[in-house]
């Protein structure tokens, strides 16, 4: 089997051996498939995606009346309606600052929290640990009408802020839960260490703690964002006009005379730019990122 | 790691049990206010007790929302785990195509959800998606808003498509981190590829396995949204899926204190099943941590 993958991957792939050395592939069990396999798979990943690409391109006239693979009369309108109408493109600054205060608020307190348990036991910290989970675990269509009721009854319904707790809701559980197994990494002894050195408790975290899980941090606002960014019922839920998230704001596209299917997949488009941003920062964490720390 | 006993670490709890508490209690509690109570309107409320709650566990509508919601993570789970695991032994371990290959797969992952069903639901049209059209082309009667069959498959290929890449990337972490010594070892065995994958990489990596299923599980069992915008549950109520059904109820047709039941039910269902999850995942954890 071995044997086979070294003149496989040498011959079928010539290209690879110029990125990975040779001996790294003698070492690896690799059918040549592997190839194959991950190139059916992003295509299938990368398909839909390219239509959606395809149909922003293209005038209403030409995705109603021909089938092409390509734009033939290609056009960039569908994104510029978007980008200098403000009850569009506000959606996206609005659903920007929602995640971002997300990220911040989540970050902000869950740091702390799981300080305290990866390195104490206390009261209850199984327990804890477990009820902030189930708050992962809460259905957010469960909860859709009291947070409405909630933040109503406070006057904040429609404040980016009303948005931004509430998806604490999902977020602080998982934040806590990720810089956990991050922390539980770090050695103890650094603790101690730096206590002994003198160093108090907040200029120890800030100062040494923090920069030792900077990873860990990057994880966790990842997935923030992540989380925060690709929510829709309860943003929808608790704006009307001044936070209107952007994905809510898609719902317009379908109007009295039909659906605009350009403008749609344009918007469509524009909110996936934002992700990929942050995929292209963070793409050397992913792997570690996505195994919560627990690798 | 031995932890010390410090009472006084509950202050370092404070600022999340506080803000989960605005966040969560107070909501819940509204829930369980509801629950227990009947109105004729007019915010006038009376003691209904446990009505509702016998109510629903008789009513045929939650069972059908819950055996809909069942089979459906069953399934997807069925063919995400395996898949996921299958497409991360496949990945490039390293270099300029393994950073391209995870930057791709996560893409879908940051897509917001109801984009995620328009995408799908314009693929899937018959006249102008590259789904429906080369389906129909072929000679196969494709119509996910007339058809049972072709509405599930729609939205579990959907679902596939966004979330596989979530359980690839976290058996690629897995594999990862297993030392080249092992595979030395199974090659001076003359392990078989199979053996290989059955006593090295799937015990180790079945800790972050769980995560994927946890997480998998508890998400799909929330599903909500790409359904919602792909088949707004149907054809009729094939595919109202248990929060989708929830959000009818109390947004819909405004019947809160049956929805408030409902949400109960659905809340405790979920929490159970992942805490057998959890448990389970926690004594990995230990096991390993020896």
């Amino acid at each position: 089997m071995a044997n086979t993958t070294i003149s496989d991957v040498g011959g079928v792939e010539p290209r690879k051996m110029t990125i990975e050395r040779p001996r790294k592939v003698v070492r690896r069990i690799r059918p040549s498939g592997s190839m194959v396999v991950m190139a059916l798979y992003l295509i299938f990943l990368m398909l839909p995606i390219y239509w959606l690409l395809n149909m922003s391109l293209k005038t209403n006239a030409e995705i109603l009346g021909t089938f092409s693979f390509w734009p033939r009369d290609f056009t960039l309108a569908n994104y510029t309606k978007i980008l200098t109408d403000p009850s569009w493109y506000m959606g996206y600054v609005n659903s920007l600052i929602y995640v971002v205060l997300n990220t911040a608020i989540s970050l902000a307190v869950a740091l702390p929290a799981a300080y305290a348990f990866s390195r104490y036991s206390f009261m209850g910290d199984k327990h804890l640990f477990f009820w902030l989970l189930t708050n992962r675990m809460a259905p957010p269509a469960v909860f859709a009408l009291p947070f409405f009721q909630l933040y109503s009854s406070i006057g904040l319904f429609d404040t980016h802020i009303a948005v931004a707790l509430a998806h604490c809701l999902f977020n602080v559980p998982l934040a806590v839960w990720i810089l956990e197994g991050f922390m539980r990494g770090v050695p103890k002894e650094i603790d101690e260490t730096a206590y002994i050195d003198g160093y108090s408790f907040p200029r120890f975290f800030i100062k040494i703690f923090t920069p030792l899980i900077a990873s860990g941090i990057g994880v966790a606002a990842f997935f923030c964002f992540m989380f925060s960014w690709v929510e829709l019922l309860l943003s929808r839920t608790l704006t009307s006009v001044d936070a209107k998230p952007i994905a809510a704001t898609m719902t317009r596209t379908v109007g009295a005379a039909g659906v605009d299917w350009g403008v749609l997949a344009a918007a469509g488009m524009l909110t996936i730019v934002p992700g990929a941003l942050v995929i292209y920062f963070v793409r050397n964490y992913i792997a570690k990122g996505f195994a919560l720390g627990r690798v | 790691m031995n932890k010390t006993v410090n009472q006084k670490a509950w202050f370092l709890i404070l600022p999340v049990l506080v803000l989960v508490a605005f966040s969560a209690v107070i909501p819940l509690m509204t829930v369980v206010n509801y629950s227990v109570q009947d109105t004729f309107g007019n915010n006038q409320f009376f003691w209904a007790g446990l009505d509702w709650f016998d109510d629903m566990l008789h009513s045929e509508r939650m069972w059908n929302a819950l055996g809909r919601q069942l089979m459906f993570s069953g399934i997807i789970l069925a063919i995400q785990i395996p898949l996921g695991i299958f497409v991360a032994l496949n990945m490039p371990k390293k270099g300029f195509w393994s950073s391209f290959c995870l930057v791709v797969m996560s893409l879908p992952l940051l897509i917001p959800w109801n984009v995620v069903g328009t995408i799908w639901q314009i693929f899937g049209r018959v006249d102008i998606g590259l789904l429906g059209y080369t389906l129909d082309a072929i000679g196969i009667d494709y119509n996910y808003t007339q058809n049972t069959l072709a509405a599930w498959i729609t939205v579990i290929v959907m679902d596939v498509w966004h979330w596989t890449s979530l359980v690839a990337l976290l058996a690629f972490a897995g594999l990862r981190s297993i030392p080249d010594a092992y595979y030395q070892a199974a090659k001076i065995d003359q392990a078989s590829r199979w053996a290989v994958f059955r006593f090295i990489e799937l015990p180790k990596i079945a800790g972050v396995l769980m995560i994927a299923i946890l997480l998998r599980f508890m998400d799909s069992f929330m599903i909500y949204t790409e359904p919602f915008v792909v088949t707004g549950g149907g054809p009729g109520n094939a595919t109202t899926f248990l929060s989708i059904d929830l959000v009818k109820m109390a947004l819909g047709q405004f019947d809160l204190g049956p929805a408030a039941a409902f949400s109960l039910m659905y809340f405790l269902t979920i929490m159970a099943i992942s805490w057998v999850f959890y448990t389970v995942m926690t004594t990995i954890d230990k096991r390993e941590g020896k």
